[in-house]
């Protein structure tokens, strides 16, 4: 299978206070092939995110180091200048954050926002993106078109403002989705609603879907392969249903919840606190 | 300051008690006079018991935390009354409020922001004690070791802030702060929302052993049907802010007569099922 994003080696140390650092993530290799779903599980507070943050070349230098290698489509990520990675964020590698309120401007109408997305990356009349934005709007399941696009987000149910933030983070066609919790805030109904369309369009698509959750059931859902992460190392990583049904690690056992002896969590929270 | 017994609440009053309560913010349009209300949450009606823990489920934007808010003394409802332990609040002076106040304990869902990064997490813990005028600096720290004890953090880790803590822990530390003035109701806002499977567990194991220690009541507000599910006494179905079901966690289950709390408990699925659909 064709490799879509090759991480080699990735180190995120932050700064702080004087000489101390924090070294984030520590000596993580992963490949993620085209049309594929890899599930990161971890502890908050493991490097998730910082992972997410390198691979979009969100980490200014001030603030941490990044050393190691990101091949995305055989380009080395992390020698790029600011301009080209911006070329790259939104079109080629995208995201979805957990909470749709934070993502959306509660001032400007759903079909403009999307529209601002293409029009960032195309240099396309406004009325085009608006079209455009119509049409990603409508990928993502919505029936109701007329009113969806001249709504205000706080207009939407949390399931529809998530769809919302879905569509522009599939706007631009990417290759690579980065979704960070995309269905933490919502009831189950609306939870089980986005992660079938994220499933269906993932298959139409043939997009690539970086899945971070701490959430079994969605792990489960989504992921073919599953990679556990504690304290910015990687425990363990293979075929989903391999790590549910024999998982190596206690830690794998603790974040899948699979049918973990009391005992067996203690342990953990006890590797976890050190 | 130490626990004792409970004695204005016998276990047959209700230690709370909403009735018809309802929140309406008014917005102003912006750069017009035109003014908007939108409605959180209407006619609300709910009791806990002493040592109870009652689950309020729904989506967001459904009227949970607006609701966690006024029974937290946080916000002024705009209709209804609350009852605690048999004082109507609303009739109270704002000293009385003050006073009543840490009785009434709230845990967010995100602690690294409700809890302030610069302080150490033995001052964030006797804050709530300093606030309240309690005791003598020695006396807080010394309640603030205790407490760490308490919900399984090393007291030696006193000196650090919250960012040297991991998420778990500092969950842990945000118990460990609404403890501290032994109040008699814990409002968890989505506080388990943001750990994983195995925090989650440690985290529920806690609190229910707090629970039986202390007489604690919980207000447990989240959107995870099937989290509250476990330890829930009284589940509280909340859509489009009203409150449409509200049963014993078992009969909810059993038989569940409205058509979204139906559904919740349709979506709820187990991994198993899911891997075997997706094999399928």
């Amino acid at each position: 299978m064709e490799v879509l994003l090759q991480v080699e080696n990735l180190d995120v140390s932050y700064r702080g206070a004087g000489p101390s650092r924090h070294h984030a993530v520590q000596h993580v290799s992963f490949e993620i092939a085209a049309g594929e779903v890899l599930g990161l599980m971890g502890e908050s507070g493991c490097g998730k995110t910082s992972i997410a943050l390198a691979l979009l070349g969100l980490l200014s230098e001030e603030q941490a180091d990044v050393s190691g290698s990101i091949q995305f489509r055989g380009e080395e990520l992390l020698s790029k200048d600011r301009s080209s990675l911006r070329a790259i964020r939104g079109a080629g590698i995208s995201l979805v954050f957990q909470e749709p309120e934070l993502a959306l401007s509660p001032v400007m109408k759903i079909r403009d926002q999307v529209a601002e997305v293409i029009h960032a990356h195309n240099d396309w009349k406004w009325e085009r993106c608006r079209a455009d934005a119509e049409l990603a709007l409508a990928r993502v399941g919505f029936s109701d078109l007329e009113r969806i696009s001249s709504a205000y987000p706080h207009q939407l149910s949390g399931g529809q403002r998530q769809r919302v933030v879905l569509a522009q983070a599939l706007a631009c066609k990417p290759a690579l989705l980065i979704a960070d919790e995309p269905a933490a805030s919502l009831d189950a109904r609306s939870q089980g609603e986005i992660l079938a369309l994220l499933r269906k369009l993932q298959r139409e698509l043939h997009i690539s879907i970086l899945l971070i959750s701490h959430a079994p059931e969605v792990q489960a859902s989504l992921a073919d392969r599953l990679m556990v992460m504690a304290n910015g190392r990687i425990v363990e990583q293979g075929p989903f249903e391999q790590l549910y049904r024999n998982p190596a690690h206690a830690c794998t056992r603790a974040m899948l919840r699979t049918a973990a002896p009391a005992s067996a969590a203690e342990d953990m929270d006890f590797e976890m606190v050190t | 300051m130490n626990p004792g017994p409970r004695s204005n609440s016998s276990q047959h009053e209700p230690l709370l008690r909403v009735s018809g309560l309802g929140k309406q913010y008014v917005q102003r349009r912006p750069f017009s006079p035109a003014k908007i209300a939108l409605d959180a949450f209407q006619d609300v009606s709910l009791t806990i018991f002493p040592g109870k823990t009652l689950a309020v489920v729904g989506e967001s934007g459904a009227g949970k935390s607006s609701l966690a808010r006024c029974i937290a003394l946080l916000e002024r409802p705009t209709t209804g009354t609350i009852e605690l332990a048999g004082t109507k609040l609303a009739a109270l002076s704002r000293k009385a409020l003050f006073l009543i106040r840490r009785e009434v304990q709230l845990i967010f869902q995100d602690p690294s922001s409700a809890l302030n990064p610069r302080l150490t997490a033995g001052e964030i813990i006797a804050e709530p004690l300093l606030i309240q005028g309690e005791g003598t600096n020695s006396q807080r720290r010394a309640r603030a070791l205790q407490l760490m004890e308490q919900v399984g953090l090393d007291p030696a880790w006193e000196r650090k802030r919250p960012l040297e803590f991991s998420g778990g822990q500092r969950q842990r530390l945000a118990i460990a702060r609404a403890l501290a003035l032994d109040p008699h109701l814990l409002i968890l806002d989505e506080a388990l929302s943001n750990l994983d499977a195995a925090n989650q567990t440690l985290i529920l194991k806690l609190l229910a052993e707090l629970q039986a220690a202390r007489s604690l009541s919980f207000l447990h507000i989240s959107h995870d049907l099937r989290l509250v599910s476990e330890f829930a006494d009284e589940v509280a179905v909340m859509y489009q802010g009203r409150i449409v079901e509200w049963k014993s966690t078992r009969n909810l289950f059993a038989s569940p007569e409205h058509s979204y709390t139906r559904e919740l408990l349709a979506s709820a699925r187990s991994v198993e099922s899911i891997l075997l659909e997706r094999s399928a």
